[in-house]
């Protein structure tokens, strides 16, 4: 995925529940979409690489320490909304995408590298 | 020789004898010995301690220590209702009534002992009664039916004990003590004072100072009592002026008994016969018999130590007690008349609460207090399980000892350091090592993180329970010093325990997460601290779990009011109350599962799962099953899963009453109920217990007067049996009592604590839930019921209320930005006829674009 300057408008800022996740599909992939409660925007990977299940946008969102993430649903291992980075697990993360809002509404753009 | 298996034969199964063959077992010596038990009562050892309890309990199987009547090791057998004649120490032989013969290597005298009754005229009218065996109860009971007034004649330990049975049978009741006060034995006059204080506010009249000059006769039955200057109106009379050790075998064989009773025997509890031990009380180590089981299960280890070559001793025994009777505190330990030279008293007395509290205490040379020597406490005996301790040891006391038992309002209660051999656990020999040993852990097992775990692990609290409070003191300081103290606070967002956020969401009515994290916490908070908290909001305020104010909070499950499943699909599992299904609805089930292709199986709780629905398909299945006239049911969140039921009075020919009826109005008196952790129930027609009630958080089960009601039950990795609260009970009461209790435990249990480890983490255990759901000790009965009655009031199907929203409705589908594509990570395939779900790199799985996640490094 070279097409680093595509960005998908994928729904309204609104419609994005505070403190919870959406999924989306950018390109053929799932992507979770998370509205935290001082209104930014994060998109990660929906895939959980622990239960191999599509379900991370279903997570609880919070904070550890500074660091706001989201805990899978499935055996709540949680990842750093910013980076994907999974804070229970060194060697393992999701991928993240940029993210934007104008005129209210969300567009995902290219996945950052790690 | 020694290659030749040796045989033991044990005299009695009672208490002691039980535990001398449990050791045995547990300890190897069964390699060596048969093991011939034999005992005089029809049914195996029970828990003499707690015989009272009897009254109150089910069936006389609940104290017994031994429910499956036989070891669980071939080479122990059990003789009962036999009793053993005579012993031939030259031929090593012992005959038992039944005429059979039985050699021995090793004779073990457990007879216990006996009531003594004092031979004033009329003692053996009809009528009269002794305290010591579950028939000599049933007897007592079976002849309170029919009687107005009681008697017990003897004010000691056990007589109070056989009062309190009487005021608890319904009688009039008086207590005859010869001595000028109370339990003569532990306690002093003032302590005695206040005893009777107490006691005498609950009815009882106390003759003090009085002698029985005999029983009265009306027509060979008893009719009274005449003492020294009046006579008492009593149908019934229970002796219980002291003990005899049952020596009588010892005796006729020539072996030595001791001048006051109780087979002779030495440190090691061998008589002078070497092939002949005696323990219990019926022995006399030194000379002395103790009646209190304690010392008896440590001549028990002594024994069983020595005949494996071991060199455990026994050269006397703490004879500290600690009791409720007739629900008053009384304490008495070490040296409490203080008739060690030099010893100074501290009293402390406040005669309108009834309190008195004395501390024996030695004097160093400057004259301060240096070392506790024992102590009498009576109304509150609180700071026992602190100051028994301290005897033993023997350390120093801090400065001002006096502290100890003050009231805690005027700065009593401190914690004190103890030596590690403390024996900080009586019943059981339980030293402060042992405790904290059991909570730091070790190779091959994990470190206790509760009392229940310390209790299972040492066997410390598991008897009379008077030092559970230290056991928790112990373990929050050995937890901390280890920096694994479970921090009250719930996570690094909230310093409260759930107990605490419920009290201040009380309290402050608060209705957001942000409200209270903003005024009791810090940061947004994470999946620990917001299911807990969005379960306090909903007990307390029973809004939809989809609210704009909650929905962020709810785990995944209520966040999608269904179970998700491993491949991200979810189940759903109408409910079925009690179990109890038409042809009809079984069909709309069947349709349902058939339309959506869902996998179909019959659950553990009496409904049926169907699993493998899409996000986006739950509306549509739920929409088909509330129109059939079902909810979706919980078979997720912490509340109310399913009340099972046998079939009952309606078709079975055991039931005595309509258990299905009962199992379908709790269910639906309390589904939806959000609370600690999930809760089960269950109902069952008879005493059969065909629904398996005890393995419930709360089990009803049928007598032919009513119901009785169990809690504190579950399955799952700790099984527990649920136990008994009340019996016989009308509906009414029943549903009134699950109300207090439910509520009770929704508002002090932690997070994630079934109602059993609630109970066992209690200061009093059950005894405090009885306390506060059957006898309303603290008056809250009534609010607890009214919170119920909100939470009934305000129910509703959650499942129907979504559909009728589109709000909420907007969030059941795949993806935001394009509703109607399946996720396509999403693959089934077929297995028995049905689906099947696979995963992302199994057989037949779906395959990710590149890329979708990158492990580093391996995993
Ligand atoms: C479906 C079912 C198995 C079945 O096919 O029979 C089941 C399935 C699950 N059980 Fe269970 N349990 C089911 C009956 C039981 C029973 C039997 C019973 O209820 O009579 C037990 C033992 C009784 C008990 O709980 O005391 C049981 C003990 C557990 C436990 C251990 C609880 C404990 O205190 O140790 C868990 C784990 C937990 O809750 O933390 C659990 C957790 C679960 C979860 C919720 C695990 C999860 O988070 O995914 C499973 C999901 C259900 C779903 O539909 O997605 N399940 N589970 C049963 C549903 C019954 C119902 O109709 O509601
Ligand atoms: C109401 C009550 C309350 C009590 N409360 C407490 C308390 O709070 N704390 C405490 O420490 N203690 C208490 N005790 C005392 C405690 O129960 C005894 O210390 C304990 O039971 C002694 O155990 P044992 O095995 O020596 O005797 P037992 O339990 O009496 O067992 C002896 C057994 O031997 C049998 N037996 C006797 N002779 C023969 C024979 N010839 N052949 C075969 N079998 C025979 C008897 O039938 C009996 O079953 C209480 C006792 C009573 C009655
Ligand atoms: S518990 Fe009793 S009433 Fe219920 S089914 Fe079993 S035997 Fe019948
Ligand atoms: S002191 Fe009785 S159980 Fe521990």
């Amino acid at each position: 995925m070279t097409a680093t300057e595509t960005w998908t408008p994928v729904c309204t800022l609104v419609e994005l529940e505070v403190e919870r996740g959406a999924a989306a599909l950018v390109h053929g992939q799932a992507v979770a979409i998370f509205r935290t409660h001082d209104d930014t925007v994060y998109a990660l990977g929906n895939h959980d690489p622990f239960s191999r299940a599509s379900v991370i946008a279903r997570g609880i969102v919070g904070t550890r320490g500074d660091v706001p993430f989201v805990a899978s649903p499935m055996h709540k291992n949680a990842f750093d909304l910013r980076t994907g980075r999974c804070l229970d697990d060194e060697g393992t993360s999701v991928p993240s995408y940029e993210v934007r809002v104008v005129e209210g509404v969300v567009l995902v753009g290219p996945r950052r590298t790690p | 020789m020694t290659h030749l298996r040796q045989t033991l034969v044990v005299a009695g199964h009672g208490m002691v004898g039980h535990r001398f063959v449990q050791a045995a077992v547990e300890r190897g010596l069964t390699e060596r010995f048969d093991i011939v038990v034999v005992g005089q009562e029809p049914r195996p050892a029970y828990d003499r301690v707690a015989l009272t309890s009897f009254f109150s309990a089910a069936s006389a199987d609940e104290l017994s220590l031994l429910p499956e009547g036989r070891y669980d090791d071939p080479r122990v057998r059990l003789t009962l209702g036999t009793t053993v004649e005579a012993v031939d120490r030259d031929a090593r032989t012992v005959t038992l009534d039944s005429g059979e013969t039985l050699g021995y290597d090793v004779l073990v005298l457990a007879t216990g002992a006996g009531p003594f009754v004092p031979p004033v005229p009329g003692h053996d009218l009809d009528g009269c009664f002794v305290y010591r065996t579950i028939e000599d109860l049933e007897a007592i009971r079976d002849a309170a039916a029919t009687a107005k007034a009681g008697a017990v004649i003897g004010g000691g330990l056990l007589g109070l004990e056989a009062a309190n049975a009487l005021v608890s049978l319904g009688l009039e009741t008086h207590v005859v003590e010869m001595a000028p006060r109370l339990m003569p034995v532990q306690l002093d006059e003032a302590g005695g004072g206040t005893l009777v204080r107490h006691i005498e506010k609950l009815g009882v009249e106390v003759h003090c100072g009085a002698a029985t000059q005999r029983v009265v006769d009306v027509d060979g039955r008893v009719a009274g009592l005449e003492l020294a200057h009046r006579t008492v109106d009593a149908e019934i009379v229970v002796f219980s002026a002291g003990i005899r050790p049952r020596d009588q075998l010892a005796r006729a064989c020539g072996l030595p008994v001791a001048e006051r009773g109780g087979v002779l025997v030495d440190e090691q509890c061998r008589t002078e016969d070497p092939h002949v031990f005696a323990i219990g009380e019926c022995a006399a180590p030194g000379g002395r018999m103790y009646g209190l089981v304690a010392p008896g299960y440590s001549m028990a280890e002594v024994v069983v130590d020595t005949l494996l070559g071991g060199e455990g001793s026994f050269t006397g025994a703490d004879m500290s007690t600690k009791l409720k009777l007739l629900g008053v505190d009384v304490a008495s330990f070490g040296d409490a008349f203080a008739t060690t030279p030099g010893s100074l008293e501290l009293i402390f007395a406040d005669a309108v609460a009834g309190v008195y509290k004395k501390l024996v205490v030695s004097v160093d040379q400057d004259g301060n207090a240096s070392r506790l020597l024992g102590g009498i406490l009576v109304g509150d005996a609180s700071a026992y399980g602190t100051l028994r301790p301290l005897v033993s040891s023997g350390i120093t006391l801090p400065a001002n000892p006096e502290e100890l038992i003050l009231p805690a309002s005027r700065g009593g209660a401190a914690p004190v350091g103890m030596p590690d051999d403390a024996v900080v656990c009586s019943c059981n020999n339980i030293t402060k090592a042992a405790v904290c040993g059991a909570v730091d852990g070790s190779a091959d097992r994990p470190g206790c993180a509760d009392v229940a775990c310390i209790k299972s692990c040492t066997r410390a609290g598991s008897t009379c329970g008077s030092c559970v409070p230290v056991l928790k003191n112990l373990l929050d300081e050995r937890l901390a010093a280890a920096g694994r103290l479970v921090r009250t606070g719930i996570c690094e967002h909230f310093d409260l325990s759930r107990q605490e956020l419920f009290d201040v969401v009380a309290v402050h009515g608060y209705r957001t997460f942000d409200d209270l994290v903003t005024a009791h916490g810090r940061g947004r908070g994470c999946d620990v601290c917001k299911p807990a908290v969005a379960s306090i909001l909903a007990s307390q305020l029973n809004g939809h779990v989809l609210d704009e104010s909650t929905v962020a909070l709810q785990d995944t499950n209520d966040a999608y009011l269904a179970n998700i499943q491993r491949n991200g699909t979810y189940s759903v599992v109408p409910r079925v109350p009690g179990g109890e299904i038409t042809p009809d609805r079984l069909i709309v089930i069947g349709e349902v599962a058939r339309d959506f292709a869902l996998y179909t199986k019959i659950t553990g709780g009496q409904r049926i799962d169907l699993l493998g629905a899409r996000l986006e398909q739950l509306p549509a299945i739920w929409r088909r099953l509330v129109d059939a006239g079902f909810e979706s049911g919980h078979a997720y969140g912490k509340s109310l899963r399913t009340v099972k039921s046998c079939v009952g009075s309606t078709w079975c020919r055991y039931g005595v009453q309509d258990s299905v009826r009962l199992a379908i109005d709790l269910e639906n008196r309390y589904r939806g109920l959000r609370s600690p952790h999930k809760i089960k129930a269950g109902v069952s027609g008879c005493a059969r217990e065909c629904a398996e009630a005890r393995g419930k958080d709360f089990g009803v089960i049928a007598t032919e007067k009513g119901w009785n009601l169990y809690v504190g039950g579950n399955g799952g990795a700790n099984p527990a049996h649920a136990q008994l609260l009340a019996t016989d009970l009308d509906t009414e009461t029943l549903v009134r009592y699950v109300d207090r209790f439910l509520m009770y435990y929704i508002r002090t249990a932690d997070r994630l604590q079934r109602t059993s480890t609630w109970i066992g983490a209690l200061d009093g255990g059950l005894d405090r839930v009885r306390a506060v759901v059957v006898d309303d000790e603290l008056g809250l009965g009534a609010e607890l019921e009214a919170d119920m009655a909100r939470h009934v009031d305000t129910y509703f199907d959650e499942w129907r209320a979504t559909l009728e929203d589109p709000e909420k409705l907007s969030r059941f589908v795949s993806f935001v930005n394009a509703p109607g594509t399946p996720d396509p990570t999403i693959a089934f395939t077929t297995e028995r006829g049905q689906i099947q779900p696979v995963l992302e790199g199994e057989d037949g799985g779906p395959t990710l674009i590149a890329g979708a996640s990158i492990p580093v490094g391996a995993r």
